[in-house]
């Protein structure tokens, strides 16, 4: 049984679970047990964080996109965010944020649509769709389980006019992101080696992932 | 140009299809507000439509024409040819059960084929029968709906209600063999249930031109389309 960390308390670093720097360009994939704490931390601003969720105890059950703005009505990701399954279940909610928004439409970038959106230079460039596959693999996540990701610390602005554009990011070094796993949920991460756009301010960088649960 | 398939789906029910490359499905509201719940795939392949690259690469927050839907390999799966609509949902997904409970309880016994039925589940069907699962299901363009965005700090969402009438239409023109399974449950935000039929049509497209609408559209829509030559070498 793992305890539930209680958000009342102070999270301090010296007693994390999971404390791991992630390089840029780099990924990761672990579990976070129930009620634990998740933190991400913009170590030196302006990174992009791409981040997928599952359900722990049955892969099936991963994050969604569209089923997670639609029932919060909104597009923008901030603290109280419920992050849902396709199934329309609970897997994490944002219970900390000092970066202020967080994107859930634009999706990861690949070598093939770097291809698309920057010409046929990028195509041997290095990309977070690859990472994805790269961590998700060992535990059984292929192209047909990779759903649409959530960019932390990315600005993605819509407007009533319908379109879409990229913003300058709201973080800063040092700003944070935190989610509470609602239950055993599997995290997988690409810390985006994007170079031909200003998610990354042009120079991708490290993250720190924080992590407060009992063992 | 002659029509090779035509078929009325009602409402609240699925479908699915094979598409060749280089032709035309035509989608046809027959009744005010209906919805219509599209995914895509590249026939015979694990690629699939990728609505977040399809939006940023054309800098839309919705589908509309002369777009080029993508795929997650950055092809081209099919054009936007032409539409009564310039707006269709690409951001709020197919309905689940769960949206059908504030309407009360129905089922086969009791309502015959008039039963409440998901897009969700109606998807489903159609995948298994492609042997596909739940693991294909992915962000749907919710053709003649539309979820209008606020410029708010959340970026709110509001159902926009009557936004199509019998008789709006959208065409998609296959960019290469496509297995197309779409849904007629109403969007999940409409706060009325009320399926209404769509007719499908499926013609030979015109080839694409050098000025072909969605090639001009932008850069990137034509490396899609471009993209979608390449797939098989």
């Amino acid at each position: 049984m793992t305890a539930v960390v209680e958000t009342a308390v102070e999270l301090r670093d010296a007693d994390a679970a999971l404390d791991r720097v992630v390089q840029a360009g780099d990924g990761f994939a672990g579990v976070i047990p129930a009620g634990g704490e998740f933190r991400i931390v913009d170590l030196c601003g302006n990174q992009a964080a791409d981040t997928l969720f599952y359900d722990a105890l049955d892969l099936g059950n991963r994050y969604s996109a569209t089923d997670t703005i639609r029932e919060q009505g909104a597009v923008y990701l901030t603290t109280g965010s419920q992050l849902l399954s396709h199934r329309g279940d609970l897997l994490v909610t944002i219970s900390a944020d000092t970066g202020g928004r967080h994107d859930t439409v634009g999706g990861a970038c690949s070598q093939e649509s770097n291809v698309i959106r920057y010409g046929s230079h990028t195509r041997h460039q290095h990309a977070c769709r690859e990472t994805f596959l790269r961590y998700g693999a060992p535990f059984g996540i292929g192209a047909r389980e990779l759903g649409h990701n959530v960019n932390f610390f990315m600005n993605v602005p819509l407007t009533p006019a319908g379109a879409l554009t990229f913003a300058d990011g709201l973080s800063g070094p040092g700003k944070y992101v935190q989610v509470r796993a609602e239950r055993d949920v599997l995290v997988l991460i690409s810390n985006c080696p994007q170079l031909n756009n200003p998610c990354n301010g042009w120079n991708p960088t490290p993250i720190r992932l924080l992590g407060w649960w009992q063992a | 140009m002659s029509t090779l398939v035509a078929h009325e789906v009602p409402g609240g029910a699925a479908w699915s299809v094979l598409l060749r490359s280089g032709r035309e499905l035509v989608l046809t509201a027959r009744q005010n507000a209906v919805n219509c719940s599209v995914l895509l795939f590249a026939a015979g392949d694990v690629d699939r439509l990728n609505v977040p690259d399809t939006l940023k690469a054309q800098m839309s927050a919705c589908v509309r024409a002369p777009m080029v839907l993508m795929s997650d390999r950055g092809a081209a799966l099919a054009c936007v040819t032409g539409s009564s609509l310039d707006w269709h949902d690409a951001l709020c997904g197919h309905s689940l059960d769960r949206h059908l409970e504030r309407f009360g309880r129905s089922d086969y016994a009791e309502h015959r084929n008039e039963w409440r039925r998901s897009a969700r589940a109606g998807l489903l069907s159609e995948l298994r029968k492609h042997g596909r699962g739940e693991a294909d299901l992915h962000a749907c363009v919710n053709f003649f709906s539309k979820v209008a965005v606020a410029d708010d700090d959340r970026g709110s969402l509001h159902f926009v209600a009557g936004h199509a009438a019998a008789d709006d239409w959208v065409s998609l023109r296959a960019e290469q063999d496509l297995l197309v399974v779409l849904s007629t449950a109403p969007h999940p935000m409409d706060p009325d249930c009320a399926p209404g039929p769509v007719s499908a049509q499926i013609r030979p497209a015109d080839p694409v031109a050098p000025d072909d609408p969605s090639m001009l559209f932008r850069a990137e829509s034509a490396r899609a389309i471009e993209a979608a030559r390449a797939v098989f070498a």
